[in-house]
């Protein structure tokens, strides 16, 4: 009776609801656009700041993989490294090789005499030059006497000329090439002395401070080290607790307490475990700061939450049905951890694994805290040799005042995100080549 | 465990003769593995070469033989090698004369120092006379005693724990349970490291803290408004008093973690609802990737980008409109952070958002809500507390995050909340306090560790309050 009468009511009234709907239709799929706009806008502007992160370091970075060689030739004077004609290897390692260096560079300027324009001219050539000499006259003592032709690295200003990073027309105060350079290196260019190669010291060489002759070589194989030694101890330990805490922990109060932690671990920010690696392993067990052993200590303790996480996940993905047959067969319930579960578990813990070692590869805060900050020129050999990690060669290199250390820290940051994106890459091939599902 | 075994790693160097102890290292395993063919063999024969006659798989003989022999030797091994370097040169300065003993003991380590470099052929800081000879001599003596004893002791340990495992091995022992057990020990172990490192965390933090507190009152601490933590070095100096008060930084850590979350949260939580309720699957398969590629680029770079790119354009465009920005401004740091953050947010949104159940949608839609309305009325309360767990989590990673701000913020402590100036942050402070090469208890050092205290509860109370709402809240629809 009451329902007849309001359907009555609605209907004599002068709206109906669906008019009311109706006049609100417009605003609201107004509305709909300008949120599927927003959502729209947000994702534009992640990738937006992807590409310009990524395009500004490419284009930063991608000439420091040439550098400007100057040909010039050598007259190893026997006279002047020499004397006594005894080929003594001390002697002619610490002979004066720069002078021979300036010699042809004088010979090949004769014009110049005054004593500040000679300065100018010597800084033509990288100081690396002479080392090269060196190296080439103690491995081969018959060059001595002869005149060489040799191609020597320029100087990382000349080198910033070369490559367009210097404005010829600036004043010239303003620069640190000075004209009467420019004009000596276009005289260069004119007899086809100049030429922009492969920059290979920039892959063998540790660190300098000179950024012609910088590499990072030491850095990675700094971080190689540092690396393995994370990987030999988390990748054990994490599995071994993720196996413990999913298979065989009984629910009590200690169990909570070590889940609770790692929880907590994995968001413990990484400088804090650079604190405890500076209060634990370095003052309190008195290991030797910069090594690669102590960033691995670290960084193993920093990574373990993701690999017991991650392998915590693997395990519970394996089906109880497994361990039923297995059990039902007779196994321990070890045995059917060891010969069943992990195997099948392997690969989703190995992209964990692999996860955890990327992260480690770009860390770099809890690594100053111990000291792998220092400027080291010799390239590492073990993991207790002082050394420094790419991450942090980067963070060096950015500090340095040298414009040609911009250039060197985005091809370092070049190959470092190589790297990362490997790793990445074989975590995605493996979990989609063995990744199942049951 | 794994300390030790880097500790004793460590040791095998630096004394110098890891040659000789890397081979017992080897002698051992060769041993274990000597008698894990043995004790199965004994399995065997005990078993009248049938295994159905014992009662494990003979295999679990030979490794329980093999465990007995290596592990209890390895153990004392490890300890020795950590325990040796401090017993023997203590020895050395006992056998030292008197008027040496008796200097400070700065001198004394430069001595020791002296006496170890002599052994190894190292260049010394002084003049080698009779008594620094004497003492290296002593030294050396001592240590080829210890390794000769370390030698013969490990060894005797591995066949007398060897043999009597080996002795132990009847038809009914019940080797797999004992293995099994040891092996259990093992994962135990492994699993409370968690525990043991947020143990060393907290107690190596603490317990310089306490040491900072004991200089400066905790009150300035928490509530002083200037930090300079410059010391004097002579006591006459001017202007160099040392001020520890933390709110600056507080602050500046406050409000670069407040830009960064203003980037992130809007573009973060946008795009997860775009990439959860809009776009099609092919968009989100490439889509997705691409976002979470910010997450794993590492902050170094992030730090290095702000400083080259970010920080010039801020400062250019302030130029513009007239505004005098600082270059290492506040803002381009926070939004750096930003950047980095969006991922976080985003993929944590998306997780709660793809966790709100279909049926929620489909009541929505059937009662002519249109997706938008839908999304911001039902999915969105429905997905909140998930959210703010992930937000929470967000903001502790940025109040953690250092590279970005050592690199692209100030050095100065500065009160203030504009934006476009200069500010320091909690872990800049920590760097730049424990970077350079100053002792190791000075105020200065041991007031990175109290920064580092505050760091880690900040942060660590924020973990447990997200990670409680985002459990407390997650399965209410289920």
């Amino acid at each position: 009776m009451t329902k007849s009468l309001s359907k009555k009511k609605k209907n004599s009234g002068k709206l109906r609801t669906i008019d009311i709907v109706r006049a609100g239709m417009k605003s609201r799929r107004a509305a709909e656009t300008r949120f599927k706009i927003y959502g729209r806008i947000a994702i534009g502007m992640g990738l937006l700041f992807l590409l310009v992160l990524f395009s500004s370091i490419i284009s930063n970075g991608y000439q420091a993989f040439v550098q400007t060689y100057i040909k010039i030739e050598v007259n190893v004077d026997a006279s002047k490294i020499d004397p006594q004609g005894k080929r003594v290897p001390e002697d002619l390692s610490r002979a004066n090789y720069g002078g021979l260096i300036k010699a042809s560079m004088r010979t090949m300027f004769p014009e110049v005499k005054a004593r500040r324009d000679k300065r100018q001219l010597y800084r033509l050539v990288s100081t690396g030059a002479s080392y090269q000499l060196r190296q080439l006259v103690i491995d081969n003592n018959d060059l001595i006497g002869q005149t060489l032709t040799l191609w020597v690295p320029a100087d990382d200003e000349i080198d910033m000329l070369m490559k367009g990073y210097i404005d010829r027309e600036s004043d010239e105060s303003d620069r640190r090439v000075k004209d009467k350079q420019i004009a000596w290196i276009d005289k260069l260019i004119s007899e086809d002395r100049v030429e922009k190669r492969f920059n290979k010291t920039f892959f063998t060489a540790g660190d300098s401070r000179d950024p012609e002759l910088a590499g990072i070589w030491g850095a990675a194989s700094g971080s190689f080290f540092t690396l393995i030694v994370t990987l030999l101890l988390s990748f054990p330990i994490g599995v071994a607790a993720a196996v413990y805490l999913e298979e065989f922990a009984p629910r009590n109060r200690f169990t909570d307490i070590i889940e609770v932690n790692i929880n907590n671990l994995a968001a413990v920010p990484s400088i804090v475990f650079g604190l405890l690696g500076l209060a634990v392993f370095i003052n309190f067990f008195g290991m030797p700061r910069s090594a690669p052993l102590v960033g691995g200590l670290v960084l193993t303790l920093m990574t373990l939450p993701t690999i017991i996480i991650a392998s915590r996940a693997a395990l519970k993905s394996v089906p109880p049905s497994i361990r039923e047959a297995a059990l039902g067969i007779g196994a321990s319930p070890m045995q059917t951890m060891i010969y069943h579960v992990l195997p099948l578990a392997m690969p989703g813990m190995l992209t964990g694994t692999i996860i955890g070692m990327a992260q480690a590869l770009g860390e770099s805060a809890p690594l100053l805290m111990i000291g792998m900050v220092a400027f080291i020129v010799d390239i590492p050999q073990g993991a207790f040799d002082p050394s420094t990690v790419l991450p942090v060669q980067i963070y060096l290199w950015a500090d340095s005042p040298e414009r040609a250390f911009v250039e060197k820290t985005s091809a370092a940051i070049m190959v470092l995100l190589l790297f990362l994106i490997a790793m990445n890459a074989i975590a995605v091939l493996l979990r989609k080549r063995f990744e199942r599902r049951w | 465990m794994f300390m030790l075994a880097a500790v004793f790693c460590f040791n095998i160097i630096t004394i110098g003769v890891g040659m000789q102890l890397s081979i017992l290292l080897m002698v051992l395993l060769a041993m274990s593995s000597m008698a894990y063919y043995f004790g199965k063999k004994r399995a065997l024969r005990a078993g009248n070469g049938h295994a159905k006659n014992l009662h494990s798989l003979p295999s679990f003989y030979g490794l329980y033989t093999a465990i007995w022999c290596g592990i209890p030797a390895l153990i004392i091994f490890g300890l020795w090698v950590v325990f040796e370097p401090a017993i023997i040169t203590h020895l050395v300065i006992s056998g030292l004369p008197d008027d040496i003993r008796n200097i400070s003991s700065d001198r004394l380590n430069l001595v020791i120092n002296d006496i170890k470099n002599l052994v190894s052929g190292n260049i010394t800081s002084v003049n080698v006379d009779d008594n620094l000879q004497a003492a290296a001599d002593h030294y050396q003596q001592l240590m080829s005693t210890s390794h000769a004893a370390l030698v013969v002791v490990v060894l005797c340990l591995a066949i007398i724990a060897g043999a009597i495992a080996l002795s132990r091995i009847k038809a009914q022992h019940r080797a797999r349970n004992a293995v099994e057990g040891m092996l259990t020990g093992f994962l135990i172990f492994c699993s409370s490291i968690a525990i043991l490192t947020t143990l060393g965390i907290v107690l190596s933090v603490l317990f310089e803290s306490v040491r900072f507190f004991q200089d400066v009152p905790v009150s300035d601490f928490l509530f002083g408004l200037e930090w300079s933590p410059q010391t004097a070095i002579r006591d006459d100096q001017v202007g160099s008093s040392g001020a520890f008060g933390a709110v600056p930084l507080f602050a500046g850590t406050m409000l670069i973690s407040l830009i960064a979350m203003l980037i992130a949260v809007p573009i973060g939580l946008m795009s997860a609802i775009y990439l959860s309720e809009y776009s099609s699957q092919r968009f989100r398969s490439i889509a997705k990737p691409l976002l979470e590629m910010l997450a794993g680029v590492p902050t170094v770079v992030y730090g290095f980008f702000a400083v080259l790119v970010v920080a010039p354009v801020i400062r250019d465009m302030g130029g513009i409109i007239g505004l005098d920005v600082a270059s290492e401004s506040a803002l381009a740091a926070g939004l750096v952070m930003g950047i980095m953050i969006i991922p976080f947010v985003s993929s944590l949104s998306d997780d709660v958002i793809n966790a709100v159940p279909q049926a929620m949608r489909d009541g929505a839609y059937g009662l002519g809500a249109t997706q938008a309305e839908t999304i911001r009325k039902v999915i969105f309360p429905a997905a909140l507390p998930g959210i703010v767990g992930g937000v929470l989590l967000a903001a502790s990673r940025a109040i953690g995050e250092t590279m970005i701000v050592v690199m692209a913020a100030g050095l100065s402590a500065n009160l203030t909340a504009n934006p476009l100036e200069a500010v320091t942050t909690v872990t800049v402070q920590i760097v730049t306090l424990l970077t350079g090469d100053q002792e190791f208890d000075s105020t200065k050092t041991l007031a990175a560790f109290a920064l580092g205290l505050m760091l880690f509860v900040v942060t660590l109370m924020l973990n447990i309050i997200a990670l409680h709402v985002v459990r407390k809240y997650r399965e209410q629809y289920d």
